[in-house]
């Protein structure tokens, strides 16, 4: 008999829940051993950490508390946001009057001054004010609650959910990393050690809204859905709608890796130890200078480098006529019908299309292409950006669907690219963007065609 | 080098594993690549009376059902490579969790020494471990160490010494599992021994069958499967 012919017979004899057995009765062991081998007087550090985690990890108040945290960080996020992001705003529009002036100066051909200030300028600067702002108070927020050893109980409540849609309970980590930047949480899955896990929580690590998301979601959530609210309370709501998208991303998160370890990922999730450390009081002036400077910097930086070139970019299709038509505008017509289905438009379309190399980008494309002046459009108040959009026939669906098609919809370049390193396989990099691609296609094609056929809209 | 033994370290991360390795070999450090896999593993000598001990420090793991690659490693480097003592390095202050390993090694292996580190630490947070009953639930020698304050080292090369030389006699207490399971490692253990005989714990080997150990199987294929195949040709010549 061949060792493989046993291996069968061995599998034909067990059942499924072995392995569970197996590390169950390993630890009954171990805490048998313990109780009898070792004296325990408790000193008190250790029943405050058992005490803290008897609440945070609770199966009661386990889920509330997460929820609050998520709802607390954001609406910190985009309360505190808003005027440094309006101040940055107002002081690069007066920067560029007088960039404007220099150029008159010196006297350069119109195009010039159209590719580098109308395009390079503002579409830099648009990034900078809308993104730096929320950035620079998330991510020190977000690094308090990891150091204070928050973290690894959320993976631990998180655990079970991810149990039983056959992914790995350290994906909730994954997806954490996932509200910074997905390219980083690519990288960050290899704590995953089975590789079929690992590829689930590659796949819909996509589902959490990142960075360069933030900026189009808490604009379009604030301007269409808070529309009724002032003050405090249009935070309040706003986050509200934000808690909600990002709710809506988690449990399609659990749907297609439910869906994909029923069939092109199939298989049960392994075993592993999550180690849960004492909480400690984070250092928190080093935490938030070390998040804020060298985080936000980076992760500013990359934007910056890709929005420039696609900010000359559009600029340039928006500004060379073919006919009496702009190259930008022949594929905003050739759009515009598959948009409709959707709820959306042409523009936002080709926006997204256009935003492929980074989420960031697409808002200020899309303003651009609106206001078809050429470039993108510093827009002094939000008034006048809620103007623009609704002249183009915006309503509350619109910008519903907009910010459903912005969390589910393909990856960014550089996390397609991360993706391809980490996998090394064009068929998964492609899955990658086509899983999301279809789900963002087909979630508002339903509301849409719901809200129509109900007469709602 | 008649009187040179291999001694690997095993241990769950952040236990102090290295710092033991560090502070037993101090710079007589060099790594290693193991056959067949580039994975290299840092190995040093140390002299105690008339013998080399060569320390192999091993990846640092939570279990050793080879989930990952580290896991892996560690695993096959204990069963295959059969060191003359396995060293399972413990956290003091954390031994519930810490066990767990230990016992996995316990099913594999012969000659283990149970190292329980950070006892400064511990003893700190009240924690007081009776190390002889233990040893005697074990069926090997547990030892209480703190590698950060060099506390404990002799006791640890004096057993690692009398193991080697055959003064103790290591008996690890086998882990019992419910009826179902033992049944089923009955009814498989005859056949597993039919195929590696005393090459390995076939009590250890069936359950990894049961459990579906793919890797594992893959791994005696190679190493038993040719060995095999090499006697049943000489016997046909």
């Amino acid at each position: 008999m061949s060792i493989q012919q046993l291996y069968e017979e061995a599998q034909q004899l067990s059942s499924a829940k072995l392995r569970d057995d197996i590390v169950q009765q390993l630890y009954e062991r171990s805490h048998h051993l313990c109780s009898e081998g070792i004296n325990y007087t408790k000193s008190k550090r250790d029943t405050r950490t058992e005490k803290l985690d008897a609440i945070f990890t609770s199966p009661i108040f386990g889920f509330p508390i997460m929820l609050t945290m998520l709802g607390v960080l954001f609406y910190l996020t985009i309360a505190g946001a808003n005027i440094p992001s309006s101040m940055l705003a107002e002081f690069f529009g007066s920067l560029e009057n007088y960039l404007t002036a220099f150029f008159g100066f010196l006297n350069t051909p119109e195009w010039v001054h159209g590719v580098l200030v109308l395009g390079l300028y503002r579409g830099t600067t648009w990034v900078i004010s809308v993104m730096l702002p929320p950035m620079a108070i998330f991510f020190p927020t977000f690094a308090l609650l990891e150091n204070y050893g928050y973290l690894p109980r959320v993976a631990f409540n998180m655990d079970r959910l991810f149990k039983r849609v056959g992914a790995h309970g350290k994906q909730s980590l994954t997806m954490a990393m996932g509200f910074g930047c997905n390219a980083a949480a690519v990288i960050s899955t290899r704590i995953i050690e089975s590789p079929r896990e690992r590829m689930l929580a590659i796949l819909t690590n996509n589902f959490v809204p990142c960075n360069g998301r933030w900026g189009t979601l808490i604009v379009l959530a604030s301007l269409f859905m808070a529309a009724n609210f002032t003050g405090g309370l249009k935070s309040l709501v706003t986050t509200g709608v934000i808690v909600g998208i990002v709710m809506f991303g988690i449990i399609v998160t659990f749907f297609v890796s439910w869906v994909l370890s029923k069939t092109a990922l199939k298989g049960i999730p392994t075993h592993y130890t999550l180690e849960l450390p004492p909480y400690r009081k984070p250092k928190i002036f080093d935490t938030v200078v070390r998040s804020s400077l060298t985080k936000s910097w980076s992760v500013l930086m990359r934007a910056v480098k890709v929005a420039a070139p696609a900010a000359i970019l559009t600029w340039v299709f928006a500004n060379i006529y073919i006919g009496d038509t702009s190259i930008l505008m022949y594929a905003v017509e050739f759009l515009d019908p598959f948009g409709k289905l959707l709820g959306l438009d042409g523009y936002i379309m080709m926006a997204f299309i256009l935003g492929l190399p980074a989420n960031e980008i697409v808002l200020p494309i899309l303003l651009m292409g609106y206001l078809s002046t050429g470039s993108l459009t510093e827009v002094d108040s939000l008034v006048d950006l809620k103007q623009i959009f609704l002249d183009h026939g915006w309503t509350w669906l619109t910008a519903l669907n907009m910010m459903l098609f912005s969390l589910l919809h393909y990856p960014c370049g550089t996390t397609l690219l991360n993706i391809y390193k980490e996998t090394k396989s064009k068929k998964w990099t492609f899955l990658a963007f086509l899983i999301p691609t279809v789900i963002a296609i087909l979630v508002p094609l339903i509301i849409t065609q719901t809200v129509r056929f109900f007469g709602w809209m | 080098m008649g009187n040179s033994y291999r001694i690997a370290l095993a241990g769950n991360p952040n236990t102090g594993k290295s710092t033991l390795f560090n502070a037993l070999t101090g710079l007589r450090q060099h790594t290693g690549n193991w056959a067949g896999k580039t994975v290299s593993l840092a190995q040093g000598n140390v002299q105690y009376k008339d013998k080399t001990f060569n320390l192999i420090d091993l990846p640092g793991t939570y279990s050793l059902f080879s989930n990952s690659s580290d896991e892996e490693v560690a695993r096959n480097y204990i069963v295959f490579e059969k060191p003359d003592v396995t060293v399972v390095v413990l956290d003091a202050t954390s031994l519930e969790r810490n066990f767990n390993l230990a016992l996995q090694v316990l099913e594999m292996t012969k000659n283990v020494i149970i190292c329980i580190n950070l006892i400064d630490v511990a003893e700190k947070q009240g924690i007081t471990i009776n190390e002889r009953i233990l040893t005697n639930r074990l069926g090997v020698p547990v030892i209480k160490i703190s590698a950060r304050n060099k506390k404990g080292f002799p006791m640890l090369l004096d057993t690692i010494d009398r193991i080697v030389t055959g003064a103790i006699e290591c008996e690890p207490v086998q882990m019992t599992y419910s009826d179902d399971i033992e049944k089923q490692i009955k009814k498989i253990e005859p056949k597993v021994y039919e195929l590696v005989g005393n090459q390995l714990s076939t009590r250890w080997v069936s359950l990894r069958l049961l459990d579906g150990d793919e890797k594992l199987l893959n791994e005696i294929n190679q190493r038993f499967g040719q060995r095999r195949q090499h006697n049943e040709y000489s016997t046909v010549i």
